[in-house]
């Protein structure tokens, strides 16, 4: 055995050679290892330290609480209200299809809304919630987080959805939100970054939609570190962000629902404003929708009957209807005639029915004629023939532009939506939107608020109050905004003759009060409560030859939407006036018999802040009064949808 | 043979043995595991008793077989080379037949608390046989292709075991290591020539196999190889775990994120993070600093093993220790070569630092044959 060692120290050198290589060999590979560590953590450190932030820190947008729209008096006409979603978590609920099969045996689901469900999962990471329901009652939240056990994966959360209480009674003025679509986005500029929220809410119509951008508020952000599935683990910095400004509206929502009930069976618009200031009190539109069904997403036949109704429910008609004004307009002729001197308040003009301008006989409303008419006959009854005159005689320029200064044919500033400018024509009005010249029978018509005179509700109540006042009020709907008072719409001076306008006054008091005024019957009993109006009448087709000899001579023969307008405008009190009124009603045939009573109802309820005694009619109208007022208190109980009783 | 055959001029006896360990090699294994313990520390959140505190225990015992092993004279471990290899060769089929399945694949077997990986224990008595084999061999022998076919033999048969697991990984570590002893007992490079040509002739056939019905390796195997090869390829999917493994380790830059502050590891970015990642993790939380001082014991651990042989003066402790070292080496390597994305990821722990009780065991067993033919080497 010695042998074997000493055979053993023969092969030394060759081994120590040959471990000497194996371990210049092993340096060599340390030596790449250490290169690589240099490499990976001193050289490409930044980059790997941005890809490991990149990795654990998510930025979510946290959205601010939408600002609430109040009326007045503080009452809630937008509100925030909680509600829930069913979400489903892939990762965490195993086979999709099984999941919502467990699911679906505790609370309802349909098939689409599961194909649906398996879509959008198969779509998006495996952490990712997707939402199964949205709006789900109480009662499954309930069933769910009992069930959680054997639902896994599948949690309810808590949301916030616009909502608004008073619901159709403010559809028109607050609008609506519904959920931003990819055709919203498309027409904005530089999108807010929270509309890539899915499903986030934006303002659509009204108040909602003009004050968008104060009542969005901005957008909080949160970064959370989550682990490698998604999973939120901690929250490293939160900005909560700002949430919307609270909106007060002008509105007094007692009034506002007593406005659309007193409406209710009609195709109307109603406005109340505040001489004083311009606070629009009451916009009244009929009929109305549930707005809170836009919230939601309005299932197609609801969007079906409210777009195919010819009543037009979507339409704020105070607003955006622009209607002839008809004789209610003789307040802006008189005016233009008196303030130009055409005419004194005691000249007379001679009616005889008819006045024949260049060949074509206008006729008034009369028959028989007025006879000799003074100014304050001519309103109080209301001549036409009066005005025929005297719009000639001071011509459309002036009349147009003492319509402008009443506000009719200048876009109120409201923030509601399609606000109309309505008409106030004159000679290049006519060139430019019809190529032709201005005749005189364009005067004629345009002096009674026929022809090309339009107008509405708005801007016929923004024209009493300035009567009523002297003053250049405009309409204000929004209060103030966070607190903030907004500028009132009280206005400087009109600069009219502060004697002419008594004049006006006092003749529109005589329409009301006067025993053969044309709103007699629609007068206010109570003393110190007096109210001064203008009935109107405005026409919105000619009965033709060919149907008068068919027989057909009154407004109940023709077919609905060919009667005439019925409008009203009104001032109360009197001797004090606080509100201005105006009402039209679509088709309603007379301006004395359906829109005054109207007015007077709302003149009322303004003026008494509530239903009024009925000792403030005139006797022989209380029963009829007192109807009423049942009809609509059980309108306001029995709520929502008040529905047409008219055809 | 007997202890006299050694003709030493001294060894020492008794507990005088524990003061001829080789100390500085003790201190480092220590070292080396007390990042072990600290990293898995880490990783669990500070808790200890998820991690940390088995490793602890297992070490404590690895360290007293160690040193058991050390003091034992180094003439019995070749006496008892050929039984210790039959063994675990013994334990390989064992595993085969009734191993429990992890992974996909067969790997260790449970006896009582410890889960044995006889891969592991196959590794070091390879080493041993075949250093007990050229430590027989006349010199002369060596190269003769009649006297080469045992240890080839002896190489084949737990790889082959092993790779039926399937571990591949393992699987080569224990042919490099197979090859390197043989290479250090002298045997002509020739042959050594020869092999790396056929392994290039295999990698062409195994690629050339995929897709067909007598493919060579399995699915997932191949798909490593492809993750390898490009790990952008699938960033989601198998090159996740890559991807991540090296946003981990870069992300730490110079001095780390600090203890327990690793957010790749923490959040799970990191797969496998107390095993075979678990350098990811150090480096991440301990920057370049702290991978490059793992770098350095390693070395420095491969420095003493490299002295401890050329102070051997037989040729079983020599290539023992040689052994020894180059399976400690490609360990290491082999890890670190795939955790930073210049190997494929083929499942090699690291060796002393990775959670994992027969690894360590075994490591420390080995450990303990180095220093027992340190103690016992003739002076």
């Amino acid at each position: 055995m010695r042998n074997a060692r000493n055979e053993g120290s023969e092969v030394w050198p060759r081994m120590t050679r040959r471990a000497a290589l194996l371990g210049t060999a092993q340096l060599g590979l340390m030596g790449v290892l250490g290169w690589r560590m240099k490499q990976l953590q001193v050289d490409q450190a930044d980059e790997f330290a941005l890809l490991a932030e990149e990795n654990r820190v998510n930025m979510r947008l946290i959205p601010p609480g939408r600002g609430l729209i109040f009326d007045r008096n503080g009452v809630a006409l937008a509100t925030n209200e909680p509600v829930y979603r069913i979400v489903i978590v892939r990762e965490a609920a195993g086979e999709p299809r099984e999941a919502l099969a467990r699911l679906a045996a505790v609370m309802p689901l349909d098939a689409g809304t599961i194909e649906a469900t398996l879509a959008e999962m198969e779509r998006v990471a495996s952490f990712v919630p997707v939402t199964v329901r949205d709006r789900v009652s109480w009662d499954d939240v309930a069933r769910v987080t009992a069930n959680a056990p054997a639902l896994p994966g599948v949690t309810a959360e808590v949301g916030l959805s616009r909502s608004y209480p008073r619901g159709p009674d403010t559809a028109h003025v607050v609008g609506y939100v519904g959920p931003v679509s990819d055709y919203d986005l498309g027409l904005m500029e530089d999108p807010d970054p929270l509309f890539q929220i899915p499903k986030f809410q934006f303002g659509k119509t009204g108040v909602e939609a003009k004050l968008e951008d104060l009542l969005r508020g901005k957008a909080g952000t949160q970064r959370i570190e989550v682990n490698s599935v998604g999973r939120v683990m901690r929250e490293l910095s939160r900005d909560e962000g700002t949430p919307g400004a609270d909106v007060q509206l002008s509105l007094d929502a007692e009034l506002q629902s007593y406005v659309e009930a007193r409406l209710a069976g009609e195709s109307a618009a109603c406005v109340v404003m505040d001489c004083e200031s311009g606070d629009l009190l009451a916009v009244g539109n009929a009929p109305t929708f549930d707005p809170n069904l836009f919230v939601r997403g309005i299932s197609v036949p609801d969007w079906t009957a409210l777009n195919e109704n010819i009543y037009r429910p979507l339409a704020a008609k105070a607003v955006q209807g622009a209607y002839p004004p008809g004789s209610t307009f003789k307040i802006v002729t008189a005016l233009a005639a008196l303030e130009a001197g055409v005419i004194s308040p005691e000249d007379t003009v001679w009616c005889g029915g008819y006045t024949e301008v260049s060949g074509i006989r206008f006729h008034c409303w009369k028959r028989g004629g007025h006879g000799n008419v003074d100014f304050n006959d001519s309103l109080k009854y209301s001549c036409d023939c009066y005005y025929y005159e005297v719009g000639q005689r001071v011509g459309i320029e002036a009349i147009a532009a003492m319509a402008r200064r009443m506000g009719v044919g200048v876009r109120p500033d409201v923030p509601m939506s399609a606000v109309a400018e309505g008409i106030a024509p004159d000679a290049d009005w006519k060139r430019a939107h019809h190529d032709e010249a201005w005749r005189v029978g364009d005067t004629v018509n345009a002096s009674i608020g026929q022809g090309y005179v339009l107008a509405t509700p708005l801007q016929l109540a923004v024209m009493t109050a300035r009567v009523a006042t002297g003053r250049e009020v405009a309409p204000r709907l929004v209060r103030a905004i966070d607190g903030v008072e907004q500028p009132s719409g009280a206005g400087g001076p009109l600069g009219l003759n502060e004697n002419l306008l008594r004049r006006v006054r006092a003749s529109m008091f005589d329409v009301v009060n006067h025993a053969r005024g044309t709103a007699h019957k629609a007068r206010i009993a109570a003393a110190g409560f007096e109210m001064a109006g203008k009935t109107g009448t405005s026409q919105v087709r000619r009965i033709t030859a060919e149907e008068r000899a068919r027989g057909v001579t009154s407004n109940a023969d023709l077919p609905w939407n060919r009667r005439d307008h019925a409008l009203w405008v009104d001032f109360a009190p009197y001797d004090n006036p606080r509100f201005a009124v105006s009402v039209v009603v679509e088709h309603g045939s007379g301006g004395s018999t359906t829109a005054a009573p109207i007015g007077r109802d709302v003149t009322l309820q303004a003026l008494y802040g509530g239903f009024p005694p009925l000792d403030a009619y005139p006797s022989d109208k209380r029963e009829e009064a007192g109807q009423m007022q049942a009809r609509v208190r059980a309108l306001l109980q029995g709520r929502p949808a008040p529905t047409l009783g008219r055809a | 043979m007997s202890y006299l055959e050694y003709q030493v001029k001294f060894v020492p006896s008794g507990l005088k043995k524990l003061l001829y360990l080789n100390w500085p090699l003790v201190l480092l294994v220590t070292a080396v595991s007390c990042m072990g313990f600290v990293m898995l520390a880490s990783i669990s959140g500070g808790r200890m008793d998820l991690w940390a505190g088995p490793q602890i225990e297992r070490f404590g015992l690895g360290f007293v077989l160690m040193i058991a092993v050390a003091v034992t004279p180094i003439w019995f471990w070749r006496s008892s080379a050929a039984v210790a290899y039959l063994v675990s060769i013994g334990l390989l089929v064992l595993v085969e037949v009734m191993g429990t399945v992890g992974m996909g694949a067969q790997r260790w077997i449970d006896i009582g608390p410890l889960r044995l990986q006889p891969s592991e224990v196959a590794k070091v008595t390879l080493v041993m046989a075949l250093a007990a084999y050229y430590d027989w061999l006349p010199a002369r022998r060596v190269s003769n292709p009649i006297w080469l076919a045992p240890p080839l033999l002896l190489i084949v048969a737990p790889v082959v075991l092993v790779l039926a697991q399937p571990n591949l990984g393992t699987a080569v570590l224990i042919l490099g290591t197979g090859g390197a002893v043989m290479w250090c007992a002298g045997v002509h490079w020739a042959y050594f020539a020869a092999v790396f040509g056929s392994i290039g002739g295999a990698v062409f056939a195994v690629f050339e196999s995929r897709g067909t019905p007598w493919q060579l390796l399995h699915d997932y195997q191949y798909r490593r190889i492809d993750t390898f090869l490009d790990p952008s390829q699938d960033p989601l999917g198998a090159g996740y775990n890559i991807t991540q493994a090296k946003i981990a380790l870069g992300s730490g830059g110079w001095t780390g994120k600090g203890f327990m502050q690793g957010t790749q590891s923490r959040l799970n970015f990191l797969p496998e993070k107390h095993t075979d990642f678990i350098f990811n993790t150090l480096a991440e939380e301990f920057g370049f600093l702290g991978s490059i001082t793992l770098l350095a014991l390693y070395g420095l651990i491969l420095l003493f093993l490299f002295t401890a042989a050329m102070q051997c003066r037989d040729r079983f402790s020599s290539l023992l220790v040689t052994g020894i070292g180059v399976s400690f080496f490609l360990l290491f390597a082999v890890n670190m070569l795939m955790v930073m994305g210049l190997a494929p990821v083929v499942g090699v722990p690291l060796p002393l630092v990775s959670y994992g009780g027969s690894q360590l065991l075994v490591l420390l067993i080995a450990f303990g044959l180095v220093q027992s033919a340190h103690v016992h080497r003739p002076r």
